[in-house]
């Protein structure tokens, strides 16, 4: 086979880093090729290299045998490479048309925009790869799933014949991950070439015809799914032997901590958004809430916390109605939260890491003395948590956000769990994290459970649910249609009750 | 692997070379750029506005450049004397030993200082409000209400010893400008009415009040005009010299007030979550912290602040309330808490600078003759490279700072 893309020694430097060190990589016509990486490993500055955004330092990039100079992304184009950012590059109020066209518009009677045409191309381009999208519906309107399929038409319509998807399925529904690959499958039997970029390590299995591990900006390694394991992939992208299989004891369940009955929760808009739900969580379990995105689960989370307050229903933490408490009075009963927006809930990322590290508890003693912050316990605190949980940082007095992503989520997990907590509410745990940090979350979260804390974890991660959980709560369309054992369930039935279509 | 590169690069550096990397990444040397920017841009609008220098160029070129330089220097020289002091009539009237003419070569610089109170106290009710993330236009209006309620404390109280009487001015002051940031405080909180807009017309309800106080309830009987009778004795706040010294106890109180909002901000759980509610709300939120307590109490201490400097200027100052007795202190205060980082040391600091430069401008126009104007172009600069300290940077050749952990965080017009 022919490769179409050749990219030979690309060596790029950043002040500091060396973010990519002598890169080779063959793209073969006609091929899927996953380029897998944890974050930072320097995936997505070879990407922006090949499509213009940075120029290499040293290396050479071939397109069919041929030597190119990328210096915009506009010569990439023209070379016919195109790239789907993982943060989607459309305006809302704009119609798929006008989308796709932006940039490269035709005109007639020198200046009027001519809709017709595109549209028409538009519609062909979705019949010929079945992406059934409407050129005339506005973004805004449209699901995730199918906005990112009005991305892959605008590189199809600039006859991109290599398409770059960067981080393509995180922002993706399961169902909506399937359809992406029977996409990817139908272009590239049509003759494109795909570059995706992920760390996902099952989707890399199931769906790349070859696998490129990058590490430390340096090809480890290239294979095929024929040839890997998760495990091995795991550990080639972390560079230590990685164990995937959690080592999960019985659980030891006692008493009941949460009681939810008939509960019902309205959304930002007033809409009802958790259906009459009632369940129980107990001491020494995880119940696991699976469901797809936006089925309730964010609003049963905010009533639990006390960030909102239910309309219909009771709560009962520990023996104590909570539905009317305020979040310092459910945190105080002995209730922990990893929210699931780390960054815009459960984080100051101005402030340091020390004081993210009292956020809620720099009022109690030994932290204040009356109303007197004591700046050497809150220091000492953090130097603690730092190393009880393993936490990279050069400091405890620097922003919090200048971490990554991992290190952030430790943060939260250290101070959520160096309290004595009875409770714990773990809403999508491990979203966006590599895998050593997913690794080191589930099993402290599993330590906690061992300890008789009472954990409720959400999560779209099926994977994650399954794994971890000792009941699995099913929600769909704000309700809970099933609670089942996790031991004997499967994927397939979970799958479908989250899909709405069985009943337990 | 990284590091350890670095450590070995720190090593070969020479230590001045280090304190230059790290003086350059300090938000301060950008702000003594920014101001001496500022007064080259402003001494070069001297040169080219002045009439002498384009007669002189007729002469010939270096006359021309010869003239520029004298103008921006004689301005700068006015100013130096307006706002710090002739030193060549300082030690002449030292040498002559006449009390009053020292009093008065040294007067320049406390004048200063004297202008410099408001700016303080309305500097630090900015700065606090930003803390929260609360823009709080309204210190304009606070200070004019703060100044008729301790007007009226000091003149329908009666009898009182000075040491009563001049705190509970001082308070009625606090509790005048703190009421009138209540009212947007609590209409943010609870309605979600934007403090930008509330405060805005907070302050004509205020201009237009304090003209009907001042025409009826507060107005001296005695008098035509509207302006209220003078205060009590016991209510002044102290002198230290005699006249023409203006120095008065409030510029003392105006640094102790600074240091204990200092303290509020940064040493107390309060502070805490004011700052905590000012950088992330929904973090605040998410820890247990009241969002609607916070904002109004913090629209209450602002406002508050605000009215200690209207307080201050007709206790210390005036002794009396006038119609707009304020030169627009509420307005600058907003430009000189960014100056000063939103920090308590930093509002001091700029105060100190913007009542230097307003009293210097004073006497530059008086004995110079140069537009006071020149002063709100100069300011504006430095303000300017302040607001894009890309500028800055790029002609000093600055490093990019790390991540500012000061950095005040604002919200737009969503409100949130």
């Amino acid at each position: 086979m022919k490769p179409i893309l050749e990219l030979k020694g690309i060596t790029k430097r950043f002040p500091g880093v060396l973010a990519n060190d002598n890169i080779n990589l063959t793209l073969n016509k006609g091929e899927i090729h996953a380029l897998l990486g944890e974050n930072g490993a320097g995936k997505s500055t070879l990407m922006n290299i090949l499509y213009g955004l940075y120029d290499p330092d040293e290396g050479e990039i071939f397109v069919n045998e041929e030597k190119i100079n990328v210096s915009s992304p506009r010569d990439a184009i023209a070379r016919g490479i195109g790239m789907v950012h993982q943060h989607f590059m459309l305006v809302p109020v704009f119609t798929v048309t006008e989308n796709v066209m932006l940039g490269d518009e035709t005109t007639h009677l020198g200046g009027f925009l001519d809709r017709k045409s595109p549209a028409a191309r538009i519609r062909e381009i979705s019949d010929e790869y079945s992406l059934e999208v409407d050129p005339d519906s506005y973004v805004r309107d449209l699901p995730v799933g199918v906005q990112q399929r009005v991305e892959i038409i605008k590189l199809l319509y600039r006859e991109a014949d290599i398409l770059i998807l960067d981080e393509p399925t995180a922002v993706l529904t399961p169902q909506e991950v399937d359809e992406l690959f029977t996409i990817m499958r139908s272009l590239v039997n049509s003759g494109k070439s795909i570059i995706f970029i992920t760390h996902k390590l099952r989707e890399v299995l199931t769906f790349a015809d070859r696998i490129t591990v990058i590490r430390g900006g340096k090809v480890v390694g290239t294979t095929t799914p024929k040839e890997a394991d998760q495990n091995q992939l795991a550990s080639m992208m972390v560079g230590r032997d990685v164990d995937l299989a959690l080592n999960k004891k019985t659980a030891n369940i006692k008493e009941k901590v949460l009681e939810v009955q008939d509960l019902v929760v309205l959304n930002d808009l007033n809409q009802v958004a958790v259906n009459e739900v009632s369940f129980n969580v107990h001491s020494g379990e995880i119940l696991g809430v699976a469901g797809v995105q936006g089925n309730g689960q964010t609003e049963l989370v905010k009533a639990i916390t006390g960030l909102s307050h239910p309309v219909e229903g009771k709560i009962d933490l520990l023996g104590q109605n909570i539905d009317r408490s305020t979040p310092r009075a459910i945190t105080e009963l002995g209730s922990a939260h990893i929210p699931e927006d780390r960054q815009q809930d459960g984080l100051v990322l101005t402030a340091t890491i020390a004081d993210n590290l009292v956020l809620n508890t720099y009022y109690l003693d030994p932290f204040a003395k009356g109303v007197v912050i004591q700046e050497d316990q809150i220091r000492d605190n953090a130097e603690n948590i730092i190393k009880n949980f393993d936490v990279r940082t050069p400091s405890a007095m620097i922003p919090v956000g200048s971490l990554s992503g991992g290190n952030q989520q430790k943060v939260i997990v250290g101070r959520e769990f160096s309290r004595s907590i009875k409770f714990l509410v773990a809403a999508q745990p491990t979203r966006g994290l590599d895998v050593g940090s997913i690794e080191y979350i589930h099993n402290r979260l599993l330590e906690k459970r061992d300890d008789g804390c009472a954990i409720l974890l959400v999560s779209t991660e099926l994977d994650e649910i399954m794994e971890l959980s000792d009941r699995i709560a099913v929600m769909f369309d704000g309700k809970i249609i099933a609670v089942v054992d996790a031991e004997g369930a499967t994927k397939e039935q979970i799958g479908l009750l989250m899909a709405g279509v069985a009943e337990a | 692997m990284s590091k350890k590169e670095k450590k070995q690069d720190t090593k070969k550096k020479d230590a001045g070379k280090i304190f230059l990397e790290e003086a350059s990444k300090s938000p301060l040397t950008l702000t003594i750029l920014a101001i001496f920017s500022g007064l080259l841009l402003g001494g070069l609008l001297v040169a080219v506005t002045s009439v002498e220098v384009y007669q002189a160029f007729d002469i010939s070129f270096w006359e021309g450049i010869k003239t520029g330089a004298r103008a921006a220097w004689s301005t700068y020289e006015a100013l130096f004397f307006g706002s710090i002091g002739n030193p060549g009539k300082i030690i002449e009237a030292i040498r002559g030993g006449e009390a009053e003419d020292i009093r008065r070569a040294f007067n320049p610089f406390f004048e200063s200082l004297v202008v410099s109170t408001p700016y303080i106290f309305a500097g630090l009710a900015v700065a606090l409000g930003f803390r929260v993330g609360l823009f709080n236009i309204g210190v304009e209006g606070q200070l004019y209400i703060g100044a008729a309620t301790a007007v009226a404390a000091a003149i329908f109280l009666k009898g009182l010893p000075a040491i009563i009487h001049v705190p509970i001015s001082l308070i009625a002051g606090f509790i005048g400008g703190g009421l009138w940031g209540f009212i947007p405080g609590f209409l943010k909180a609870a309605t979600g009415g934007h403090e930008v807009i509330n405060t805005i017309m907070m302050n004509y309800i205020a201009f237009r009040l304090s003209e009907f106080l001042l025409r009826g309830p507060l107005k001296n009987p005695e008098g035509f005009t509207p302006v209220s009778a003078p205060i009590e004795e016991s209510a002044r706040l102290l002198r230290f010299f005699q006249p023409p010294i203006r120095l008065h106890l409030g510029f003392f109180i105006a640094l102790l007030v600074a240091y204990l909002v200092y303290l509020l901000l940064f040493k107390t759980t309060w502070g805490y979550t004011l700052r905590t509610v000012g950088a992330n709300p929904r973090a605040a939120k998410y820890a247990g912290m009241n969002i609607m307590r916070t904002t109004i109490l913090a629209m209450v201490i602002s406002g508050g602040l605000a009215g200690l400097a209207g307080a201050n200027e007709v206790l210390g100052v005036n002794h009396n309330l006038a119609l707009a007795f304020s030169s627009g202190y509420g307005f600058d205060a907003i430009a000189l808490a960014l100056l000063g980082n939103s920090h308590p040391m930093g509002v001091v600091l700029s105060a100190i600078l913007f009542g230097f430069l307003k009293n210097g401008a004073i006497q530059m126009q008086l004995s110079a003759g140069i537009p006071i104007d020149i002063i709100a172009v100069l300011q504006a600069f430095i303000l300017a490279f302040i607001a894009a300290p890309a500028i800055i940077r790029t002609v000093y050749r600055l490093k990019e700072p790390d991540i500012d952990i000061d950095a005040v965080t604002l919200h737009g017009w969503g409100g949130n």
